[in-house]
Formats: C-alpha cells, structure tokens, sequence
C-alpha cells in the first residue's frame, strides 16, 4: 500500500504530533545516550570535559533534529529518497577530492561548525532510496533480474567510492544494510544464494591477491585480520589492542570493578577508550550486568522498530524503519564482536555511547524518520 | 493483507529472528569472558598495571679499629632532565651550558638515552656535581625548565691512597661484571649502582652490599608511575670495622714515599694487620668517578706499579730474612745445635760449583746467633745441604711461606716454599743439591709477599701460629682472632732464634746496628735480607761485583727487612721490602724501624729512642713527614662536609 491510497486527515497535524512520537523509542535512546555520557564521563577520569559535555550538547541538539525530521510527514521523505541519495554521492566524491585524511583514510569534509562524513549520511540515504525504489516497484517485478540489478547497482556505486577512501567497516555496513533491505522487500532466495557463494569466493580471492601486486585491500587491514585470528602473536604491536581489550573486558568480571575503578582503562592500557573500545570500559567498570544492560538497551531498540515497522500498512515506513534497524544492529553488533575478539579491529564505534558527532547526528536524523513513520502511518 | 506486505513481514521476522539470536550471542560470549575466565583476565589486568620497582640498598661503610672512615657513602649530586618538562631541550642545555660546564662525551649520551625513553621519565646530564654547581643550576632554574638537581649517594673514601689497596674501590656494574656472576641480583641492573671492583670492596661485597628492597607501583600504559602501592624496606649493607689503624697507615704510605715499596705491620698477639701498605699508591676515588684515560695510562705505565697490592700480591725472593726458616729447620731435625760451629772461608764448593758468601774474604768460625747476626751464607749452605730441602719447606710453611693467607684482598699471593715434589711436577727435573743451597738463603725458587714476612717474624716472634685478621669485626660483631695455637717445634730453638735476631739491630757487628733502637723497654729484633734479581757471573765475581748504584733501578737488589719489638714481650711485627732497593740494611731496616716504633708509641717516637748521632736527621724526617701525615676522619667530621 502506498501513502496516495489512504486518507491524510487520520494522520494527527501541528504539535500535537509530539505526542504520538514512540515515546519508548525516545525513552531507550536517552537512556543508552547517557550511559554514554557516564562512561565519557569516566574515561576522562571523572570529568565532563574533554568528551562528556559536547557529547551531552550534541545528543540534545539531535534530539532536536530527531523531532524536526519526525514533525515532517513520511511521504515528503520518501520523495526526498532519491535527491538524498544523489546528494551524498556528490559528497562522498567531494570528499575523493577535497577531503581531510584522518587515520589514513579520507573521511570528512570539514564545514566549519562540524566535520560532516559523507560515509555515515549514505547509511540514511541509502536505505531510503531502497525503500523508495521498492514502494514504487510493483511487486511482482522484483525479482526479475533487471530489476534486481537497480538496486544493486545503487548500492555498489557508494560502496565502492567508500571502499576507496579506504573504510572496510562503512563499506561493509553498506553492503549488508543494502541486502538486507532487499531481503525483506522480496527478492527471491536464489539471488542471496548465489551472492553468498560468491562472495566466499571473493573472501578466498582477497587472501590469495596478498603480496601479489594487485592485493585487495590495504596492508594494514591485511595485518588487522591477522592479529584477529592470532591476536597473541603480537602482543605488543597490532595485536595490542584486542588483547587489552579482551583483559579488560574479562577482569570486570560478574559485577565489574566499580565506576572509574577499571585499572585498564583509567592506566591508558586500552586504546581509543573514548571510541570504538568504550564498551570495553563500560564491561571493565560495571561488568557482565553493565553489559547485558547495555545490550539489552539496543535489543529494545531493535525490538521498537520491528514492531514500528510491522505495525504500518505503508510500504516505504516499513522498509525505511527496518533498514534504520539493521544499520543499528549492524553497528553495535561488529563493535561488540571486535572488543570482545569475535571480529577484527575495522574502527566501527559504538551507536549513541562511542564519543562523535557525526555517526550520532545521523542516526537521530535516522530514528526522526522511524518517528515520521510511527506518526504518519495510516490509520 | 496482500502477498507483498506478507513477504515483507515473514522477513521482518525472520530478520529480528537472526539478530536476536547474535544478540543471544554476544551475551554468551560476554558471559563466558567475564564470568567463567573472569579470574585469568583479571590477573592479567594486575599484571598490566603492577610493576615491582627496587630500591637500592645502602652500602655498609668501613671504619679503622678507632672507628675513623675509610669509605664512606656521601650525597652525591646529578643534573637530571625531564624532556616533556624541559619543552625545547636544545635551548635548555645550552641555557645549562652557560651555567655549569658539561661533558661534552656524557651529553651525548643523554641526549641518545632521551631520544629512547619516554618523555616523563628524567635523564641524568651530568653525575657527581659539586655543590658549588648544583647551587649555581638552582639560582638559575627559572631559565632551566625540566633540569632538577637529584642526590644520591657515592662511595667517597676519605683517605685517598692511604687504603687504596687495602679496600679497592667500587664503580657501576659493568656488562662483564653481570656476565661473570651467575644468575646476578636483579639490583645490579639498576643503573649506575656500585659494586666492589678489587680489593676488600669486591672481596666482601656480599656482606657490604645488603639486600635490595623493593616497591610495588602502580604504572599506566607508558610505565609512568602513578602511585605507590606498598614497599619492603632492604637491608643495609654491613658496617666493617678493619683492624688496620689510620693513623699507623698514613704513615707507614708517607713513610715509604714515592718508593717502590711494600710494608706490613702485624700485632704479635692477635694477629691484626694494623697496617697493610703499598707504595707508591693512587686515589681510589678517581675510579669511582671513572678514571679518565689520561690518568688511566699514567697509572699503568708507571714502571713503580702504583696499582699493583705489592704487600699481599707481590712475591719476592725472601733473601736472608729466609735464614731463620733454615736455621729452625736444621736445629728441629737436630743435625746441628745453637753452639755448633761452621767455618766460613767466603764461600762453599757444591758439586764442583762455588756458592759464594756475600762477605768476600769469609766469615771465619760461626755459631747459629753470629751466623744470624752476619748473615753469614755459607753457615745455611751447610746446615741446609745436611738437613736437606723437604724439611726447610715443610718448616716454611709452619711459618706461613708458601701458603696463602685468608684474608680478603685481591690477589692474596701464595708465594713458593719449593721442595722436590714441586720440582719434579712444575718442571718436571730433578731438586739438584745447588737449588737447596740457593732456597735455604731465601733466592732460587723461593717466593714470599711482605705479609708472608710480617706473619713468620710474628710467629717467631711469639711461638704461636699467629694468622692475619683485616676484618675486626662486622657490624659490631667481633670476629675470631688471629692469636693461633703454639707452633709444632721446640720453643728452646725459637728463643735462641730469638736472640740471633736481637744481635742484629743490637749488636755492633750485626748487620741492622745502624736502626737500632735505644729504648730499653722496646728494643728491637730484626733480620735484613738483600735478594739479588739477576745473576752474578763468575767474571763479574772476578772483577769485583758491581755495586748496586752503578745498576739500572731494575736490575738492582731488592732490600728487605724483618722485625719485631719489643725484645721481651713482642706486641708488632713488621716486614718491609723495598723493591731494587739495594742493600736491606740499609734501604729497609730504617723504614721498618721508624714504622715499628710509630706503632709502639702511636705516635711520633721520643728522639731519646734513636742513636744520638741520628736524631737530628730523624727530627727533621718527622717534621716533613707530619706535614705529609693526612688527617684521620671521625664519623662526627662528616656533616661538617
């Protein structure tokens, strides 16, 4: 069903609309917003600055952004997709050509009043566009192969220029927040059969191409993959951070070390404890409870937008809010498994806790439209 | 609900069906890590953060038997620098440059340490800093940020040369120290920390080193130190107290002189070495320091030897002070008597070969005290060929020649009683009759140090087996004395040994008449000995043997003498050898007189105790020598530093 086939005036208009936002959703994203302003507040050593209170800044100004994008109807939005989409494609050219290089990779373009990542926009824009494609796509056409070949084509064209900058992890979120929004749109088994097996092969491909001169990825994720496999080979180079990591995760133990009591992250043993690795810390100080809580917070969350997802009629709402669920769950989850050594190190921080403006902004902007949809769904 | 939304919501499902159960996952595996391995990674976490730092122990100190310094740890000063302090390091050094000279070669090497290390932790620019220095570093530290002047202590030893040989020096732990010891003490490794390099300070260097404590600290990721977790206190090192007497000691340097010359001063009744002296010596704290090459060469190409122990280390031909060995060998297997007489003709025909009397024309009749009041040769070559040569070494080392006395110095000489075995087995020849007749006048094969002499005259002297003792006690704990059970021979000969020795320096025809002492109370027994280092010729015999003033220095006689004092009731020993010295009478038996009766009288002697004819000489000797005499530090002098 498409938003031209039901009747507008249901749907609540002006402020009144805050009211019918999904208040738990809103709720469970504080709540996981501040146990990144404790830990923030933590790993500075008991103090707001340096991390804390910009963060505590931002979150609220994304709270704002999140209510602005959830007051304008979904529908405006889904005639947005494709502008969107063209839009962060020009950035993420941009970004080829004028961008600032941080951690060997060129990332940002800086704005003056904050360093906008085209990479994390695309995450938004992407799914939008594939959601918007298959509102539009009647149903009986998508699986036939031409398409099929759309979609992935609209995917590939920004993995790749991500994959060039080089960020193996945003490419690879790219790629799965991709396929999965065409999983639940409907397209036929055989497909995901058949990129699976080929992307076995092109796994075996990249780890044949090493030390060959036309090697696939970069020594450096080379070497990451490495110590993931081994990671006590090197204890004190690259597999450094895995192994700290892992110690401080297992000595928090059943209740955790107490707040601002974890010896490895207060000793500078673990690296990027603002980043990628506060989780670390939240395991290291509150232990196996403070996680479980955490991880409970994001399965709530994920829970939130399926049901928000299965409860609208409108083709577009679902798809857009179940991408915006994946993307989430594909953001903490590699996290997780790369600071508890499940997968190698790919610099993926941790939704709304890691320290950053950029990936929180975006995904405010991501639930405001989970918001619009829970909002404008036909009644 | 048409076909295309029931798609979408079976895969909605399906896909929250997937990522719940990841998430079932992660929990499994955070369980796994933080409940069933909490332990192990725990333990790893204390690992990280806990390093065990040591805390050096302080070395004992040593004290003479009055309780004056010998070696002492003083505060020394450093400059250290601090690099994430300092900010621009180069303008800081040449700030510091303006200040206080620095060492071009250690700032070098500072600069290379600083590069390696991390920013935090302080580099030492400059070590052992006067104070002038340090105050001159704190009036300007305002322009020398990150420089602070640290203290630490240093062996210093007060007495300069006086105990260079007695005590050695200490110095930083070097790679071959480290690679010689076994399983080495982790506080070796610290750096610059001081072992004993020779002398008492190696010898000893488990009792004064002590043990290290240590401190458990808490350290971040760069090994900077956070806070300090507990601490062992170590144990100090023992205190020693020698039985040498500084006082005695700085004569006995002064005395000797710039000469090549060794001296020992031995108590008769105990067996303290109340001084133990080499010369010419050298400032053992220019080694703690680190020596500078210069001076380094100017100590070992000095033909004197300043850093050889000539006193325990040095053995030399005993010469005629041998006699008494002989003589108490010969009476003990009793082929001869006191009152026996031998006719000495100037020399003794053995086996076709003329062993030669250092009298030309002879000494006529001869009895065992005259013999030893002459020092007439052929009486030895006699007794000796009949008594033969296994005795007379058997009997040297009833007296202590040719066995090594345990006492800690470096390089403690055995020296050499020679027998037929010894022979046979080192050189693999026959003892032929011409090696008795040489070793029973102390030349040939015979060896034996200073201490060795000092240690038989004291057990003539005493009939007991008088044995060395340098350490008095160890922190405050007296240790056993020398005092030695009564010899295995008839204590009638050794009293008529006894007298031969006091009609030396007694006697108007013994050899030392000219060092007598006039004292009645302290009157002195003695024997010179002249050693020859290079053989005479039969054509140089003929045409008269050159006199040692016409020889190169080291070609000449060693001069050596022997003595105790007093007569009656023996109290000091000393023996004194003087290399290429010339005769013993007279280039030894002054020294070991005067330093004989210094021990007697603690002090400078009476005049009244020397031959008139000589006190003017000798008055103006203890004038200069006052001068010289460098002044014993008590331990209350040593805040005044």
């Amino acid at each position: 069903m498409s938003y031209l086939e039901y009747t507008v005036k249901a749907t609540p208009s002006g402020l009144r609309k805050i009211l019918y936002m999904n208040w738990p959703l809103t709720l469970l994203l504080i709540s996981v917003a501040s146990v990144g302003f404790l830990m923030l507040y933590s790993v500075a050593g008991g103090s707001f600055s340096p991390w804390a209170e910009p963060q505590i800044k931002r979150f609220v100004a994304g709270l704002v952004v999140m209510t602005t994008v959830a007051m304008v109807p979904i529908w405006f939005w889904r005639n947005m997709a494709a502008v969107a989409y063209g839009g962060s494609l020009v950035l993420l050219i941009m970004v080829e050509l004028f961008g600032a290089v941080g951690m060997g990779a060129q990332r940002w373009i800086d704005l003056g009043f904050m360093r906008l990542q085209p990479s994390e926009l695309t995450k938004i824009t992407l799914v939008m566009v594939l959601a918007a494609y298959y509102d539009w796509l009647p149903g009986k056409k998508t699986s036939r192969p031409l398409w099929v070949l759309v979609p992935v084509l609209i995917i590939l064209v920004p993995t790749a220029l991500v994959l060039k900058q080089p960020d193996l992890g945003t490419a690879i979120l790219l790629l799965s927040a991709g396929g999965a929004l065409m999983f639940l749109a409907g397209v036929h088994w055989a497909y995901f059969a058949a990129v699976i097996a080929a992307g076995v092969g092109l796994i075996t491909a990249v780890f044949k191409s090493r030390g060959t001169d036309w090697q696939l990825l970069k020594d450096y994720q080379f070497r990451r993959i490495d110590t993931f496999l081994d990671p006590s080979s090197d204890p004190l180079g690259a597999g450094y951070h895995i192994t700290q990591s892992k110690i401080a995760l297992g000595s928090g133990g059943w209740s955790g070390r107490g707040f601002m009591q974890g010896t490895q992250s207060r000793l500078n043993f673990l690296p990027e404890k603002h980043t990628d690795f506060i989780f670390t810390t939240l395991a290291e100080e509150f232990g196996f409870i403070g996680g479980i809580s955490l991880l409970s917070l994001y399965a709530l969350i994920i829970a939130f937008c399926v049901v928000t997802a299965l409860a609208t009629r409108d083709r577009f709402s679902s798809l857009v809010t179940m991408g915006i669920a994946v993307n989430f769950f594909l953001f903490f989850a590699v996290n997780m498994s790369m600071v508890m050594g499940l997968a190698p190190v790919v610099g993926v921080p941790l939704p709304m806790v890691s320290y950053g403006g950029s990936a929180m902004l975006v995904l405010m902007v991501a639930f405001g439209l989970v918001h619009s949809a829970h909002i404008h769904r036909p009644r | 609900m048409d076909k295309v939304q029931r798609v979408l919501t079976r895969r909605a499902l399906l896909l929250g069906g997937a990522q719940a159960a990841f998430v079932g996952g992660l929990a499994m595996r955070m369980r796994y890590m933080q409940v069933d391995q909490a332990d192990q990674f725990r333990l790893l976490a204390e690992e990280n953060r806990i390093n065990i730092r040591l805390i050096p122990p302080t070395r004992g100190e040593l004290f003479d038997r009055n309780g004056a310094i010998i070696a002492q740890n003083t505060p020394s000063y450093r400059i250290v620098m601090v690099r994430e302090d300092a900010g621009d390091v180069d303008e800081v050094i040449e700030n510091l440059k303006r200040v206080i000279p620095l060492d071009p070669e250690e700032l070098d090497r500072a600069l290379a340490e600083m590069r390696r290390s991390p920013p935090f932790l302080p580099v030492t620019l400059a070590d052992q800093i006067s104070w002038e220095h340090i105050s001159k570093v704190a009036v300007n530290a305002p322009a020398l940020p990150g420089i602070t002047p640290e203290v630490g202590l240093t062996r210093v030893y007060p007495q300069a040369g006086d105990f260079a040989h007695v005590v050695g020096y200490v110095g930083p732990v070097s790679d071959y120290d480290l690679s010689q010891i076994q399983d080495p003490e982790p506080v070796l490794r610290i750096p610059r920390f001081q072992i004993g390099k020779v002398g008492l300070e190696a010898k000893q260097e488990d009792l004064l080193r002590g043990k290290a404590g240590a401190k458990r600290v808490e350290v971040n990721a760069n090994g900077r130190v956070m806070r300090e977790l507990d601490r062992r206190e170590g144990k100090p090192g023992a205190d020693l107290q020698l039985t040498v007497d500084s006082a005695l000691q700085s004569y006995v340097q002064a005395r000797l002189g710039q000469e090549s010359a060794a001296a020992v001063v031995i108590d008769c009744e105990t067996g303290d070495l109340r001084a133990i002296a080499s010369a010419p010596s050298f400032d053992p704290n220019l080694f703690v320091r680190g020596i500078s090459v210069a001076d380094y060469r100017g100590l070992t190409e000095d033909p004197y030897r300043p850093l050889a122990n000539k006193s325990v280390q040095g053995a030399y031909p005993p010469g005629s002070t041998f006699k008494m060995i002989t003589a108490m060998a010969a009476l003990e297997a009793g082929i001869t008597s006191p009152e026996e007489t031998v006719y000495c003709p100037g020399f003794l025909e053995v086996s076709n070969r003329r062993f030669h009397c250092w009298k030309r024309g002879g000494h006529g009749h001869m009895n065992l005290e005259e013999s030893l009041e002459q020092s007439c040769d052929v009486y030895y070559y006699d007794v000796a060929l009949k008594v033969g040569i296994d005795k007379i070494s058997a009997m040297a080392e009833e007296f202590g020649i040719g066995v090594r006395h345990d006492i800690p110095m470096s390089a403690v000489a055995r020296g050499l009683a020679p027998n037929r075995d010894w022979k046979a087995r080192v050189h693999g020849q026959d003892w032929l009759v011409g090696d008795t007749a040489n070793a029973s006048i102390g030349q040939g094969f015979m060896l034996a140090s200073p201490l060795q002499l000092a240690v038989m005259t004291a057990r003539i002297a005493t009939g007991r087996k008088v044995a060395p003792r340098l350490v008095k006690s160890v922190d405050g704990v007296e240790q056993p004395s020398g005092a030695g059970e009564p010899l295995a021979v008839n204590q009638a000969n050794l009293r008529r040994l006894r007298k031969g020795m006091y009609a030396v320096s007694n006697n108007r025809r013994g050899t030392a008449y000219r060092s007598r002492i006039l004292a009645d109370d302290n009157r002195m027994a003695g024997k010179t000995g002249t050693s020859q280092v290079r053989n005479i010729t039969a054509a140089e015999r003929a045409a008269g043997v050159i006199r040692n003033e016409d020889l190169p220095w080291e070609r000449r006689d060693h001069a050596l003498f022997v003595c105790f004092a007093p007569f009656d009731n023996p109290r000091f020993a000393v023996s004194v050898v003087v290399e290429h010295g010339g005769g013993g009478s007279t280039a030894a038996a002054p020294i070991a007189r005067d330093i004989l009766l210094q021990a007697l009288y603690d002090g400078f002697p009476p005049l009244e105790a020397y031959p008139a004819k000589d006190r003017s000489r000798i008055e103006a000797q203890q004038e200069r020598l006052r001068r010289e005499l460098r002044p014993v530090t008590r331990p209350e002098d040593k805040d005044r530093a």
